[in-house]
């Protein structure tokens, strides 16, 4: 039986580690390699590094972080922030990366999805969504961008369909309401994207206790739950999550 | 020291697959490699292979010579080959994505999409699972040497939307389940596939690959 995967996340900037509540005061919390270990020995089912330096100069940096975790960490690890061309995901690949995320270069050119996937197969392609309730009231959430700060005025849910279309291997949805809140998923968000396409989904932003990952799951519809400084400050171990998650009756490894 | 050639023809990410095997051995050269004459001086090969069949069929025969020094190396020589995920695939007749494609034809079957019977299952497979062994491969004693210390509660990563279905039920080792029985490692004499990534399997797909390194058939 598949299981469900538990998915820690590392924020890094220049090299190093660091986690943002809402994307804004950013705490240094060390080196992402060490930390990359810790998870894969305490059974982490897959690794995720944002890169939320990307856009500036810094790229080589993280290449290089990339290169000295492939060398001692043997589950998958998927890397986003700042791809913009095949080039980037050529170079990500090549330095040991299994699966690159995409963020806002699908929105403003979501063909970039479809060439990715053709050139480099949809297993590797995860087009992260950040998604934020509609502002002006309407049903629904909206899709953001840069690092939750440009609005789009596109559909969360429309466009999850459209880049499971255009060639998404996996969809990594977070929410920009409950990011860094620690008051757990936004369920409604998770299911309404989940139940909308094929391919699975990656639950993120909010988690504050092991129940929240389980409700992701069980609720939310999600294939895998991603957190971040529930693991990354020691509050709770991956095997304790998985214990949760186990005794919820959710299959883990 | 024995060489291993990892074949580089521009699919997936084959630094993990070398770095996977440097951790589990002090005793092998890993080279990656798109030169057909070094298959047929290396000690063991291996194949991996990400995206569609087809494109990966195509990217391997667009090296000059690379297919006949994989059929030299690996039929004619009996050179231990491991393939992994769509290079394991490669060995089918025929793949059936983006069209029909010839593979090596070095093991009966095609790749065919997954249709789980449960339709609420995602595509891609995606994700940890465990293997059910075949027949003759049920007890630890009659396991292929490959897959021998290996235990049925071990979980492997798997990725991927389509399947390698044997004609005949002897090339199939184990299989894993997912709305239905999908094989998960196929082989014959001095070769085998496994359809998940034991380079990204941790401790359970490293002690495959170990295994591989050991293995005199």
């Amino acid at each position: 039986m598949l299981k469900t995967r538990i998915i820690p996340c590392l924020d890094v900037a220049n090299g190093r580690v660091v986690k943002g509540v809402n994307f804004v005061d950013l705490v240094d919390a060390g080196n992402p390699v060490e930390q990359a270990k810790l998870y894969n020995d305490q059974g982490a089912d897959e690794l995720c590094f944002l890169d939320i330096t990307a856009t500036s100069d810094n790229r080589e940096t993280m290449y290089d972080v990339v290169r000295a975790t492939a060398d001692e960490v043997f589950i998958p690890l998927t890397v986003g922030g700042g791809v913009r061309t095949l080039q980037d995901i050529r170079k990500l690949l090549e330095a040991g990366a299994d699966k690159i995320g995409i963020n806002s270069a699908a929105v403003s050119n979501p063909d970039f999805v479809k060439e990715a996937a053709d050139k480099c197969g949809s297993q590797c392609i995860v087009v992260a969504i950040d998604a934020k309730k509609k502002e002006d009231g309407s049903e629904g959430w909206e899709i953001f961008t840069h690092g939750g700060r440009n609005g789009t005025g596109i559909d969360a849910v429309e466009w999850a369909i459209k880049m499971a279309e255009y060639g998404a291997g996996e969809l990594l949805l977070t929410s920009m309401d409950r990011d860094g809140t620690k008051q757990g998923f936004n369920l409604e968000l998770t299911r309404a994207v989940s139940d909308a396409v094929r391919v699975p989904v990656i639950a993120s932003g909010g988690v504050g206790n092991l129940q929240h990952l389980v409700d992701g799951v069980i609720e939310g519809h999600a294939s895998a739950v991603l957190a971040a400084s529930i693991f990354h400050f020691g509050e709770y171990t991956i095997q304790e999550a998985k214990d949760a998650m186990k005794n919820a009756g959710i299959p883990v490894r | 020291m024995e060489t291993l050639i990892i074949i580089d023809y521009g699919s997936g990410n084959l630094r993990s697959a070398a770095k996977a095997f440097e951790h589990v051995s002090k005793d092998i050269t890993v080279k990656i490699s798109n030169k057909p004459k070094d298959l047929l001086k290396a000690d063991r090969i291996v194949l991996p292979g990400q995206g569609a069949f087809r494109d990966c069929m195509e990217g391997l025969s667009a090296i000059d010579g690379m297919v006949e020094a994989l059929n030299e190396s690996v039929i004619q020589k009996a050179t231990p080959f491991l393939g992994i995920c769509v290079g394991m695939q490669l060995m089918a007749s025929r793949g059936m994505e983006h069209g029909v494609t010839a593979g090596l034809g070095w093991i009966e079957g095609d790749v065919i999409p997954i249709t789980p019977n449960d339709t609420s299952l995602k595509i891609p497979h995606m994700g940890w699972n465990e293997l059910h062994y075949l027949s003759a491969n049920n007890t630890q004693d009659n396991r292929h040497f490959v897959l021998r210390n290996t235990d049925s509660s071990e979980n492997f990563y798997f990725v991927h939307s389509f399947m390698f279905q044997c004609t005949y039920n002897h090339n199939c080792l184990a299989m894993t389940e997912y709305g239905g029985l999908i094989p998960a490692i196929i082989g014959r004499d001095n070769i085998i596939g496994m359809q998940f990534h034991p380079e990204k399997s941790h401790k359970a797909g490293l002690k495959l690959l170990s295994n591989f390194l050991d293995w005199k058939p």
